[in-house]
C-alpha cells in the first residue's frame, strides 16, 4: 500500500527539527501508531532498517541449519513439519523485508548488505546442527528465544513492523511446540536418545541466552529503542522471562541445564544463571564463530545460481507486455 | 553486474466469503501470475484465504499524511451526519 516513491529520505533540514521531533515523541507516548509515509526523525528510520533487515537476514539464514535435517529426518511426520518449518521461516524472512521497504530501502539493497557480509544476522545461526536432538532444541530454545523478543515487538512503534510481527508470532507457536515435542520423544527414549538430547541442549543453552543481546549494562542501542517504543523491554529481562519459562520444560523431561551455577532463588521467584561467555559472543558477531563462513558462503551461491531464473522472469515479463501492446495496436 | 530491480506488488487476501479483500502485506514478482503465485505461498500457507488479488505497488496513489488534518479533520464536527444527532420522541421506541 505504500507507493514507493513517497518513502523518499527526510531532508537533513526536516531531521533536525527539534519541534517536529517533539510532536512525533509525543505521538510515540499516546501510543500512535508510526505509518510508512509520517514524518520521523532520520535516526528512527536508520535504527528500524537496520533492526528489521537484520531480522529478516536472521530468518533466512535460519533456514540453512535447519534445512540440513530435512532429509533425514527419522519419520515422514517430522519430514512434514520440519519441511512446514523452515518454508516458514522463508515466509517470515518475506514479511520482513516488506516491513524494511516500507522505510524507503530497496530489497536488492538489503540483500547485498547480507551478501556482503556488512549486515549482521543472529548469532545463534552460526551454530553447527549436528545430530537429530539439534532440531528439537532449535525448535524448543531458538524459536522460544524468539517468541520472548517478538511478542513485544508486536505493540512496536512502526505500524508496518508490528502488523508482520503479529503473523509471525502466530506461526512461531507452531515452531516450538514442534520442537519440544521432538525432545520429549527423545528424552522418553532409550539411554542413547536421551543422551542426544541432553549433549543438544548442553551445546544449544548458552548460545540461546546470548540470542537476547548483551547485557544491559553494555547495549548501545536500547535507551533510544526503548523510548521510541520499538523495544519495550530490556536485553536481561526478556532473558529472565525465558529461563524462568525454560527451566521447569527442561526438568519436566529430565534435562539438566548445564549450568552449574543455575539455583532458584525463593525470594524473588526467578531462576538465576551463571555468568555467560560474552567474549564468545563477541567473536560470533564478528564473524568467528563454527559455521559464519560456510552460512555466507552458501547464501552467495544460492544467489548467484538464482540470477539466470530472476533476469528470465523478467525478460518474459518485457516480452509479454510488448506482445500485449502490440496487439492492442 | 547490477540485476534489474524485481518489481513490487501489493497483496490483498480474502479470508472468507462475504467479507473484503484486506491488504495482507507486498511481495516481489517478474508479473502479474509470479505475483499471484508467491502471494499463494507467503501469505496463505495456512487457510487465510479464499481469495488474492495482486496489485503493482505503483499504480497505487496514496494521500499524503502532511494532508490529514486537511483531509479528514472537516468530518469531527459534522455530527449531524450521525443518527444520534436527532431527537425521536421515547414513545415512538427504537428508530
Amino acid at each position: 500500500m505504500y507507493t514507493q516513491a513517497l518513502n523518499t529520505k527526510e531532508t537533513v533540514t526536516a531531521a533536525e527539527d527539534p519541534a517536529r521531533e517533539a510532536r512525533f515523541q509525543a505521538r510515540i507516548d499516546a501510543e500512535d501508531r508510526i505509518e510508512p509515509n509520517d514524518w520521523m526523525p532520520e535516526a528512527y528510520r536508520r535504527t528500524l532498517v537496520r533492526q528489521i533487515s537484520q531480522h529478516a537476514h536472521s530468518e533466512i539464514i535460519g533456514m540453512q541449519p535447519e534445512g540440513n535435517w530435512i532429509t533425514r529426518a527419522p519419520s515422514l511426520r517430522r519430514k512434514a513439519a520440519l519441511l512446514a518449518k523452515v518454508q516458514d521461516e522463508g515466509g517470515h524472512g518475506l514479511y520482513l523485508y516488506a516491513a524494511a521497504e516500507t522505510l524507503g530501502v530497496s530489497r536488492e539493497e538489503v540483500t547485498d548488505q547480507l551478501l556482503s557480509g556488512r549486515a549482521k544476522y543472529s548469532s545463534i545461526f552460526n551454530y553447527p546442527t549436528l545430530t537429530w536432538a539439534d532440531i528439537g532444541t532449535i525448535g524448543w530454545l531458538v524459536d522460544g528465544a524468539a517468541i520472548m523478543n517478538q511478542i513485544p515487538l508486536c505493540r512496536c512503534s512502526y505500524g508496518p513492523y508490528a502488523r508482520a510481527m503479529i503473523r509471525i508470532c502466530r506461526e512461531e507457536s507452531f515452531h516450538q511446540r514442534q520442537g519440544y515435542e521432538i525432545m520429549v520423544t527423545l528424552a522418553n527414549g532409550t539411554p542413547e536418545q536421551k543422551e542426544m538430547a541432553q549433549d543438544a541442549l548442553n551445546r544449544w543453552w548458552w548460545p540461546s541466552l546470548m540470542m537476547f543481546g548483551p547485557p544491559d549494562t553494555a547495549s548501545q542501542h536500547s535507551d533510544k529503542s526503548m523510548q521510541w517504543k520499538i523495544k519495550r523491554f530490556s536485553n536481561d529481562e526478556l532473558r529472565q522471562k525465558f529461563i524462568d519459562a525454560t527451566v521447569p520444560q527442561a526438568r519436566h523431561i529430565g534435562l539438566t541445564m548445564p549450568d552449574p551455577d543455575m539455583r532458584f532463588n525463593e525470594a524473588t521467584g526467578h531462576w538465576e544463571h551463571g555468568p555467560i561467555d560474552w567474549e564468545e559472543f563477541k567473536r560470533v558477531i564478528a564473524g568467528g564463530g563454527p559455521c559464519n563462513r560456510q552460512r555466507l558462503t552458501h547464501r552467495n551461491k544460492v544467489h548467484a545460481e538464482g540470477a539466470w531464473v530472476r533476469e528470465a522472469a523478467l525478460a518474459f515479463a518485457e516480452k509479454e507486455r510488448a506482445r500485449t501492446q502490440q496487439k492492442a495496436a | 553486474m547490477t540485476e534489474a530491480p524485481t518489481p513490487l506488488w501489493e497483496v490483498f487476501v480474502r479470508s472468507r466469503n462475504g467479507l473484503a479483500h484486506k491488504h495482507a502485506g507486498s511481495v516481489h514478482a517478474a508479473d502479474a501470475q509470479m505475483a499471484l503465485q508467491a502471494a499463494r505461498d507467503v501469505y496463505t500457507r495456512r487457510g487465510e484465504g479464499l481469495s488474492v488479488w495482486v496489485v503493482p505497488s505503483n499504480a497505487i496513489t496514496a494521500s499524503d499524511p502532511a494532508d490529514r488534518e486537511m483531509l479528514f479533520e472537516p468530518t469531527g464536527s459534522k455530527i449531524y451526519r450521525h443518527p444520534t444527532f436527532y431527537e425521536v420522541p421515547d414513545e415512538v421506541g427504537h428508530m
